[in-house]
């Protein structure tokens, strides 16, 4: 009887049962739209963080940053060049090759942290930032000044001893300066690090055995750019390295210009045994914060990084959007649903109420309270669950709406860490050079907006549905459990 | 059996107390044919409430059988009411979505009988009532007369003990109230019912041998020869 009565009354109520459904459809819909628009913006975000740490990394570990000692002049890069007399246009070229952010762990705990507790691997890398000045340099002439001595001298303090003053006159520079990044990559383990977000477009990746090799991978733009092709040679601080491959980004930038084997690096930049950043791939990624903290507190003088510490200092459109969604979209789909629920349970009982007498029938037919009140409940779950369809129907439209338009978003990566910005300084070279360091840490992509709609977004709208249904349902329950038999008199039609 | 020994009922509207019944004591005999009448308002559909175990009389008690429904609970009365009294409404009271069968399967639901003998007695029962060619037929369908003959085979479908009737032919037109009347008359003849009735129709009630009249609450019973 449970199932003809409510196949019976849903048939013949359609309409009424079509209002409470749409109402839930719509709040549904929203959720559905709004979720996958939310895991759009955390893929397009994960396109922004695979760019900068390659496929697969969950976390990365630095040396933990330590405030710039007194002394620690010397680590800034410096260049010599020999002044020439005046006649002389010889060209002189300098390479600097400077470890990005001066900061460097030792090879070591690179092992240290593979033996931590949830670590499936972990793969050293040494970033480095090469700047090339070429020119020419033309020693300045000292003109003595006539007047010295004079009467009109204003004497400064200690001034007035004597010695000859005047200015120096027609020193010159004419010089040009290259600035790209390299990176040694562990060639025995090519499964982390930045190389995975790109794809070899030609020519070949490294052996396992080219850990002594003078080879190189280019990434393709800055390839175009040098007009490099493979088998080409390209001179870092005086070493020759081989083209063997070209390498394209999947998406956005590139990590570095230049990729050659780890030790080759820490030959180049005379860091014997060292690394700017661990990649670390995590055994569960579940348990990615759990494994964050073992490292932080067993290896110390280290600075962890996971995607979602990153991920915090996305900026720009895409993280604009992206806090729309988590915020605006979020409570916006409540308020709906609240909305929605509170929408099926009033009508579900005033549908209750237009039906006193029947149910009060019913109770004096000798129906328990408790049927009647099941029946009033399936009723409205299966609304609920109509709903839910409608809901997933409308809300899989409107998300691949959304994947069809794919609007672009921009992401700026904030430039937390790095640091050790040069230029400027009087006893610097008078143009600034962009910052060694900042190359990693800030960065402007642009990534469409899709809205993937995963199964949990899917299950999350049938349990919606289920739980609409039910609040409509004990709404109406509840009306309808009061009801006496002698309802069954009442003359309200 | 029915032995009402001061029963009263009294309803809150407001301020004020309504006493719908103000004591009332009565017999009814098993197999009786009982006939109410009264002014509107008097009490009569009260006094059948307690009958029908739908309501608990304020005070005094109702003995059906020597069970006091007054004392019994909601779970106890509910079976009662399953079990022992069918029901008969002014407006009929069928279920709107539900058909001609399924309106009189409902009183068979709480007594747990199987789908498929449910069917079939529902389907006698309205047979009974000369509606056998109109088992699928939903009340909308149906005329007034029609109606009430489902409400009757959904109140006698269950075999009971006992009949009330609400003022069964006040929604129909006078064609049909000899109709309806007809079929109860021969119902409790061929079941051996309990017949209670409340009726306005004075024509009904001169015929009948025993005749209760309910005025503001109280009861007077006249006895024919
Ligand atoms: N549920 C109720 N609440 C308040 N007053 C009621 C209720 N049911 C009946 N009454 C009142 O009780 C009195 C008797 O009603 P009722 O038994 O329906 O009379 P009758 O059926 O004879 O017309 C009337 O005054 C009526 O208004
Ligand atoms: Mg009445």
């Amino acid at each position: 009887m449970f199932f003809t009565y409510l196949r019976r009354e849903l048939r013949r109520r359609r309409k009424a049962a079509l209002v409470v459904a749409s109402g839930l459809a719509l709040g549904i819909a929203l959720v559905i739209v709004v979720s996958s628009v939310s895991s759009g913006m955390k893929q397009a975000q994960g396109k922004v963080l695979e760019s900068l740490y390659g496929l697969g990394t969950d976390m990365t570990v630095t040396k933990a940053a330590t405030p710039p000692e007194e002394g620690d002049g010397d680590e800034r890069p410096r260049f010599r060049f020999d002044a020439q007399d005046g006649d002389s246009d010889e060209e002189q070229s300098t390479d600097r090759v400077m470890v990005q952010g001066f900061q460097t762990l030792a090879s070591s705990t690179v092992t240290e942290v593979g033996k931590q507790d949830g670590v499936s691997e972990a793969v050293g890398g040494l970033s480095l930032n090469v700047v090339k000045v070429d020119g020419q340099f033309t020693r300045g002439e000292f003109q003595q000044d006539q007047n010295s001595g004079g009467s009109e001298q204003q004497g400064g303090p200690g001034g007035g001893t004597g010695q000859p003053q005047g200015r120096v006159q027609g020193g010159g520079a004419d010089f040009e300066v290259n600035s790209y990044t390299v990176y040694g990559t562990d060639v025995t383990n090519l499964d982390l690090g930045p190389l995975t977000s790109s794809k070899i477009t030609k020519g070949r990746t490294f052996k396992s055995t080219e850990t002594d090799a003078k080879v190189a991978v280019a990434d393709s733009s800055y390839a175009k750019e040098k007009e490099l092709a493979l088998g080409d040679t390209v001179t870092i601080s005086g070493t020759k390295f081989e083209i063997v491959g070209i390498a394209t980004p999947d998406s956005g930038d590139a990590a570095a210009n230049l990729y050659i084997p780890l030790k080759q690096a820490q030959t180049l930049a005379d860091s014997k045994d060292k690394v700017t950043t661990v990649y670390v791939k995590a055994t569960d990624s579940q348990q990615i914060d759990a494994v964050k903290s073992a490292i932080q507190k067993n290896i110390s003088g280290t600075t962890v990084t996971t995607s979602a510490d990153l991920a915090d200092t996305v900026s720009g459109s895409l993280s604009t959007a992206s806090n729309l969604a988590s915020n605006v979209g979020k409570w916006l789909s409540i308020a709906v649903l609240v909305a929605a629920f509170l929408v099926a349970g009033l009508l579900t009982m005033s549908a209750v109420s237009r039906r006193v007498r029947e149910f009060g029938t019913l109770k004096a037919l000798g129906w328990k309270s408790g049927r009647v009140t099941r029946q009033v409940v399936g009723e409205a779950v299966v609304n609920g669950l109509l709903g839910g369809v409608l809901g997933i129907a409308l809300g899989l439209a409107g998300a691949y709406a959304v994947t069809a338009v794919s609007p672009t978003l921009q992401a700026q990566l904030g430039s937390t860490g790095g640091g050790g910005a040069m230029g400027g300084g009087p006893s610097g070279m008078g143009g600034g050079m962009g910052g060694p360091g900042r190359q990693t840490a800030s960065k402007a992509l642009e990534v469409a907006l899709t809205a993937p709609i995963s199964l949990s977004t899917v299950g999350l709208a049938v349990g919606l549905a289920v739980a609409g249904g039910l609040i409509a349902g004990a709404f109406g329950g509840w009306r309808a459990s009061r009801l006496r038999p002698a309802d069954a008199l009442r003359r309200v039609e | 059996m029915y032995e009402l020994r001061g029963v009263t009922k009294q309803y809150r509207r407001g301020k004020e107390t309504v006493h719908a019944l103000a004591g009332v004591d009565l017999t009814i005999p098993d197999g009786d044919r009982l006939v109410i009448q009264g002014p509107t308002g008097g009490g009569k559909s009260t006094l059948l409430q307690m009958l029908g175990g739908l309501d608990r009389p304020t005070s005094g008690s109702v003995e059906l059988d020597g069970t006091d429904l007054a004392k019994l609970s909601e779970a106890k009365l509910t079976k009662v009411r399953s079990e022992s009294i069918g029901f008969v409404f002014q407006s009929f009271n069928l279920i709107p979505t539900l058909n001609a069968q399924e309106n009189v399967e409902t009183a068979l639901v709480p007594l747990g009988v199987k789908a498929a003998e449910r069917r079939e007695r529902a389907a006698e029962a309205l047979k009974s009532v000369g509606l056998g060619e109109r088992l699928t037929h939903l009340p909308s369908e149906m005329s007034g007369g029609q109606q009430q003959r489902v409400a009757i085979a959904r109140a006698l479908v269950k075999q009971p003990k006992v009949l009330l009737a609400d003022e069964p032919t006040g929604n129909l037109d006078e064609s049909m109230r000899d109709e309806i009347m007809d079929v109860l008359e021969t119902m409790w003849k061929e079941h051996g019912l309990t017949f209670i009735m409340v009726t306005h129709d004075s024509a009904i009630a001169k015929k009948a041998p025993r005749v209760a009249t309910i005025r503001k609450g109280t009861i007077t019973v006249t006895e024919r020869a």
